[in-house]
């Protein structure tokens, strides 16, 4: 996409996030995209375009009563946010659409509204992954790790530390679902979920949802909101199963969606001032900031070990929001991802990093199946 | 104590087929390009290398090494205890999801790259699944 064209210029989440008995899935879409047009000063009219996964697009469109000129209905999991940021700018861009509305809502923990979630067993995954006992991300997700470990020289005490530091981070949030600190032994000791995870390395289940407006650079003036920019955009796949990964150390799909948005923003790792990478496991910050290019392979768990990512000095703050293992985790948390970045980058972020002009968002759909990258800065770069 | 039928029985589709029914015959099926001499996995008939329509089913070895794992301690009906879910690497190239079996399900007895071969067990009246036991357990 063309770099600076286009800004959001409304974001928000649902009202509450956590356990939301009495909401239905379709109606946490609703919640958080009402809640983006009020930040935006926008009425349903002013809507021309419509992104959202997770949930089809007619079910949307019709339940809030927008009639759209544009629809994209792209769902690759947990990072379909990031390429319908993408998507939509250049529909923008296109002359497709002015006003984009990108909704995400989940009924992950009440599962209330929340349609059936099993693939077929005449699938690829259903015949050749489906029948050895898995149990959903925890199981298929963290498959690669044990290899990366082997590969890497990377400990089981640095894997705890991701957890230790974001829960720093999340103790400064106070929508943050857990705020306690906690320490590598209370990680290490805590319940087996699937060997080496133990429960504090796994995502939060929770309820919830988010919005976001996205608009042209030009218009994104007028709105009653700091303007934050696109930058850079990639997006990619790579398979659907786990063990067809290529490289259980290093995500193909990562590296060809960060290096695409790298590209697209002519910025260099030292501009980055935040970061995003979605943490459905501990693990997924060591793949992301080794295949995007802030770590050299097999470095990202030492870097993380010594405090480079944390509160307080760290020299790259990283899932300030405390992330989906402490911030909440819904299903598909590449809404909230970007949520957080948005908030760093007006300025109003419950954990500030001071004075962050620009963006790293780095989302993945599946188990390692997708990925999307999205920079973004509150001044054009 | 481990019911078998609790889980999802694999459905074959014309491009699968030749697969599960080596798998009750006791074999294990790859592809190989004839153009290109690309080995595969899992099945379809055109090689993903290189796009040829040309390529032909053979029987692997079904030796394989342990690639990588994670041990489920949450509860499943058709595991006593907690089991392993592995990737292994063929030794002709590919790699497939398997439980690792005849083995103690612990880190210290799953190492990783050690050396594995196939055994196949069924799990419904059509379907046997390939699962891999070391090879020194049995030899
Ligand atoms: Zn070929």
């Amino acid at each position: 996409m063309k770099s600076n064209s286009i800004a959001i210029v409304g974001a928000a989440e649902t009202t509450e996030l956590g356990t939301i008995p009495d909401m239905s899935q379709i109606q946490l879409h609703a919640d958080a995209a009402l809640n983006a047009m009020s930040d935006a000063g926008l009425g349903l009219k002013d809507i021309d375009g419509i992104a959202t996964a997770g949930e089809s697009p007619v079910n949307l469109a019709h339940y809030l009563g927008i009639t759209p000129t544009w629809v994209d209905g792209t769902g690759v999991g947990g990072c379909s946010f990031m390429l319908h940021v993408r998507h939509a700018a250049a529909a923008i861009n296109e002359g497709l659409c002015t006003t984009v509305l990108v909704t995400h809502g989940e009924s992950g923990r009440s599962g209330i509204g929340r349609g059936a979630y099993r693939g077929s067993p005449s699938s690829l995954p259903g015949q050749f992954e489906g029948a050895y006992g898995g149990m959903g991300p925890t199981t298929s997700f963290t498959i690669p790790f044990l290899r990366y470990m082997k590969d890497t020289g990377t400990t089981l005490e640095q894997l705890a530390m991701v957890a230790v530091v974001q829960r720093e981070w999340a103790a400064r949030n106070p929508r943050a679902k857990l705020q306690q600190l906690t320490s590598v032994e209370e990680v290490m000791n805590d319940r087996i979920i699937a060997y080496p995870f133990t429960k504090s390395e796994c995502c939060l289940v929770t309820d919830g949802g988010g919005a976001l407006i996205l608009t042209s650079a030009e218009r994104a003036k007028d709105f009653p909101t700091q303007p934050v920019y696109i930058v850079g955009t990639g997006e990619s796949v790579e398979t659907p199963m786990i063990s067809q990964m290529a490289d259980f150390s290093s995500s193909r799909a990562f590296k060809v969606s960060g290096k695409k948005a790298f590209d697209e923003a002519g910025i260099e790792h030292n501009d980055v001032d935040h970061l995003m990478i979605y943490d459905a496991f501990a693990h997924l910050p060591f793949y992301g900031l080794e295949d995007l290019g802030f770590c050299k392979p097999g470095e990202a768990g030492a870097f993380i070990e010594d405090r480079n990512t944390a509160p307080d000095g760290g020299s790259l703050p990283l899932n300030t929001n405390g992330g989906g293992l402490s911030y909440m985790h819904s299903g598909m948390y590449g809404m909230y991802a970007l949520q957080e970045s948005v908030r760093q980058l007006r300025g109003t972020a419950a954990a500030q990093v001071e004075d962050a002009k620009l963006s790293v968002c780095h989302g993945v759909g599946g188990m390692f199946a997708a990925s999307g990258t999205i920079i973004m800065a509150n001044e054009v770069v | 104590m481990a019911d078998k039928s609790k889980l999802p029985v694999p459905q074959p589709t014309p491009e699968t087929q030749h697969f599960w029914d080596a798998t009750k015959a006791g074999e294990l099926k790859l592809q190989k390009c004839e153009d290109c001499s690309h080995i595969y996995f899992p099945p379809r008939p055109f090689c993903p290398k290189c796009a040829s329509k040309s390529v032909k089913v053979f029987s692997a070895s079904g030796e394989a090494t342990l690639y990588s794992y994670v041990i489920n301690h949450r509860p499943h009906p058709a595991f006593d205890g907690p089991y392993s879910i592995a990737v292994v690497t063929l030794k002709e190239g590919p790699r497939m999801m398997t439980n690792i079996i005849n083995c103690e399900q612990t880190p210290e007895r799953l190492r990783l790259d050690m050396s594995l071969r196939v055994v196949f067990e069924d799990l419904s009246q059509d379907i046997a699944l390939p699962y891999f036991e070391p090879m020194e357990a049995s030899s």
